[in-house]
């Protein structure tokens, strides 16, 4: 008898969250949900909350060596904007019912991912206009998509953070074509920037949509409305003419326009490379985690610190 | 593992102009009324998007239950004669 | 020394001031001990940034050499630095930044309250926009003394570690030299024994409000106002300068 009713209550709410997808309705996080559509949401929100907040080191990697005042200022309120994002997401991931210390938890034992782009390292100045040029351009294909989510908070937080994040990508354009206008060294630095950042930066999009396990369900809850492929031609196809227009070469031979399709062709993304950074054998993956912990722990004491103040404080009152 | 919880969380209320609603902006952690201003502040005003905050503990938001969403909305769906247009007003009348 | 001359090296040392202490703010991103204290950190970083390029700024234009912020702020060597010691400590736990931070923006609120009034227009427009950041920082910073020092155990040792260790660097905030004395004749400069009174008050009341104590040795570190620094202002410089000394053609 028990068992039939827990059946009942499960179509029922199984039916208004499914009325609530057919009308484009968002779902807000106190309507009732399938399980999947939970979980699917924790875990892309906090990946993509802790993708921010690792974010912030391979630019940080350069804010004591800005070369001007302006250049310090830029990218300090750059970084400061993803640690920003980073508090947006984690926020609106905790309205499903998980908590930020769940969260960080979860990073640090590797159940929770990030980005793989920011397992490369930033290695000259350019880096730092690349990533706010290619990683901040592909992120932002894939940010103004997720608007339209179907998760009330999770799209809420994203308008927000398109709405910041439109001078990223213009100030890393500005910090390569200020290279590319300057000295040969300069140029240089740019060059190999570029060359090293693009072919990641397409790995951003994720697998092809033929290969890609979780874009099923995601489509299906109306969670992501663009396929993996879709959003990457997006970003090509702009990009390529942004490199031309200040002298960058895009380091891809097979790369030609493709009138039939309206795209841009590119050469084959090295997946086994993809699959190896994911797996945790990138240039900074032991770092980048072992910062984030070591932070995290060092600052234990100022938050247990807080918390005692705060408990003595409502003793007196 | 970690045996560590989130400092209290807070809903923050901006007012873009004098004058204007409060509108939700977010939220954010901290353990009393002044870190939660402050951070608040830092957090959501970076862009001079704010002349003023309000912060409420989260828990003590009472949001209404999506499932009442007709007991509690419905009715006020017909009472058409709350709308100026319900009125008819005489030809020639002026500013009314 | 020329009214122009003294006016020069005031811009500098304030400026100077402004822009190692937000070198040093800024080492805190990513750093921080909770996402929401990442950006106040560098908020204060970005404010202090600003600062120091429109000091420098208007110290390049009088200075009759044409020189621009980033020139004086890059291309300087440590004994040209002008800076008080205490903003060139380097940070070793966050009990450290917050009972620096009071003590200096503490010093800059009631500094900059006084330059609101000077005789120099600019430097008065400097100053109405710097006393609200520095306002801001104080209350900041003396919020999260308070609340370490009457924490835990543990941040409450912190936190008079830190005042203890760095007690011995607030003297110099208030040194008087030629170009103050200059200065403070013509109305352009603040008087710091005054602002020294003010800062002793306000420390005074907040230190034991925090469960701290200060200390009763009075021995204080000197050398900002001649330019001999700790060696700390060596490494800051090697890492600030890098691009610009490295690549002297360049334009960033």
């Amino acid at each position: 008898m028990e068992q039939r009713d827990d059946a009942l209550v499960q179509s029922t709410m199984q039916s208004a969250f499914d009325r609530k997808m057919e009308q484009d309705m968002p779902i807000e996080p106190k309507d009732e949900m399938p399980e999947g559509y939970r979980k699917h949401l924790i875990r892309q929100m906090s990946q993509h909350a802790h993708s921010e907040v690792i974010g912030m080191q391979p630019e940080g990697n350069w804010i004591t060596r800005a070369p001007s005042l302006r250049a310090r200022q830029i990218l300090l309120a750059k970084i400061q904007d993803e640690c920003g994002h980073g508090l947006y997401l984690y926020s609106a991931a905790e309205t499903l019912g998980i908590s930020r210390a769940e969260m960080t938890e979860q990073l640090h034992t590797g159940k929770a991912k990030y980005s793989n782009i920011f397992n490369y390292p930033a290695l000259n100045w350019a880096d730092v206009g690349a990533i706010g040029w290619l990683v901040d351009g592909a992120a932002i294909v894939n940010q103004v998509s997720l608007q339209r989510t179907s998760y009330g908070p999770y799209s809420r937080a994203m308008v927000r953070i398109c709405k910041e994040e439109s001078f990223h990508q213009r100030q890393g354009y500005e910090i390569m074509s200020k290279m590319m206008c300057g000295t040969v060294a300069q140029r240089e630095m740019a060059q190999d920037a570029m060359n090293r950042w693009w072919w990641p930066s397409l790995m951003m999009f994720g697998p092809h949509d033929s290969e890609s396990p979780h874009t099923g369900d995601a489509f299906r809850w109306k969670i992501k409305r663009q396929s993996n492929d879709e959003l990457r031609a997006k970003f090509i196809d702009k990009t390529v003419q942004q490199a031309d227009v200040i002298g960058l070469t895009v380091p891809d031979k097979d790369l030609r326009w493709n009138e039939a399709r309206g795209h841009y062709d590119h050469g084959p993304i090295n997946w086994q490379e993809f699959y190896k950074v994911i797996g945790g054998y990138g240039p900074c993956n032991v770092q980048r985690i072992a910062h984030h912990k070591k932070v995290h722990s060092d600052g234990a004491w100022v938050r247990a610190a807080a918390e005692a103040y705060m408990t003595k404080q409502k003793l007196i009152a | 593992m970690t045996n560590e919880t989130d400092l209290p969380r807070w809903e923050v209320f901006t007012q873009i102009k004098p004058g204007a609603n409060y509108m939700h902006a977010g939220t954010i952690h901290a353990s009393d009324k002044k870190m939660a201003l402050q951070n608040a502040r830092d957090t959501y005003t970076r862009r001079g998007e704010g002349t003023s905050i309000w912060v409420v503990p989260s828990d003590a938001i009472v949001a209404s239950n999506p499932d009442d969403k007709e007991m509690f909305f419905d009715p006020s769906n017909d009472k058409i004669y709350r709308l100026p247009t319900f009125y008819v007003m005489p030809e020639g009348a002026k500013a009314i | 020394m020329t009214e122009q001359q003294a006016l020069f090296k005031y811009c500098v040392r304030l400026g100077d001031n402004a822009l190692i202490q937000s070198y040093r703010l800024a080492e805190w991103c990513s750093n921080a001990p909770m996402l929401e204290e990442d950006l106040a950190l560098t908020n204060m970083a970005l404010d202090m940034t600003g600062r120091a390029q429109m000091l420098l700024q208007y110290a390049g234009s009088i200075s009759g050499e044409g020189q621009t912020s980033d020139d004086l702020a890059y291309r300087r060597s440590e004994p040209e630095y002008r800076n008080n010691l205490i903003s060139e400590l380097p940070d070793n736990d966050f009990a450290f930044v917050m009972v620096k931070q009071m003590f200096t923006s503490t010093f800059e609120y009631f500094l900059y309250l006084a330059l609101m009034e000077s005789s120099d227009k600019t430097l008065a427009a400097i100053a109405a926009k710097s006393v609200k950041e520095a306002r801001y920082h104080m209350a900041h910073t003396s919020d999260w003394v308070v609340r370490l020092g009457d924490g835990t155990g543990e941040s409450n040792r912190r936190a008079q570690e830190a005042v203890n260790a760095l007690w011995p660097y607030t003297g110099e905030l208030f040194e008087t030299d030629d170009v103050d004395r200059l200065l403070q004749e013509k109305g352009v400069a603040a008087n710091l024994e005054q602002i020294q009174i003010w800062w002793r008050q306000y420390v005074i009341e907040t230190i034991p409000a925090a469960k701290l104590e200060l200390p009763s040795d009075d021995y204080q570190h000197t050398g900002g106002r001649i330019g001999v620094h700790t060696e700390y202002l060596g490494h800051i410089l090697s890492e600030m300068q890098y691009l610009q000394r490295a690549y002297p053609d360049a334009k960033w």
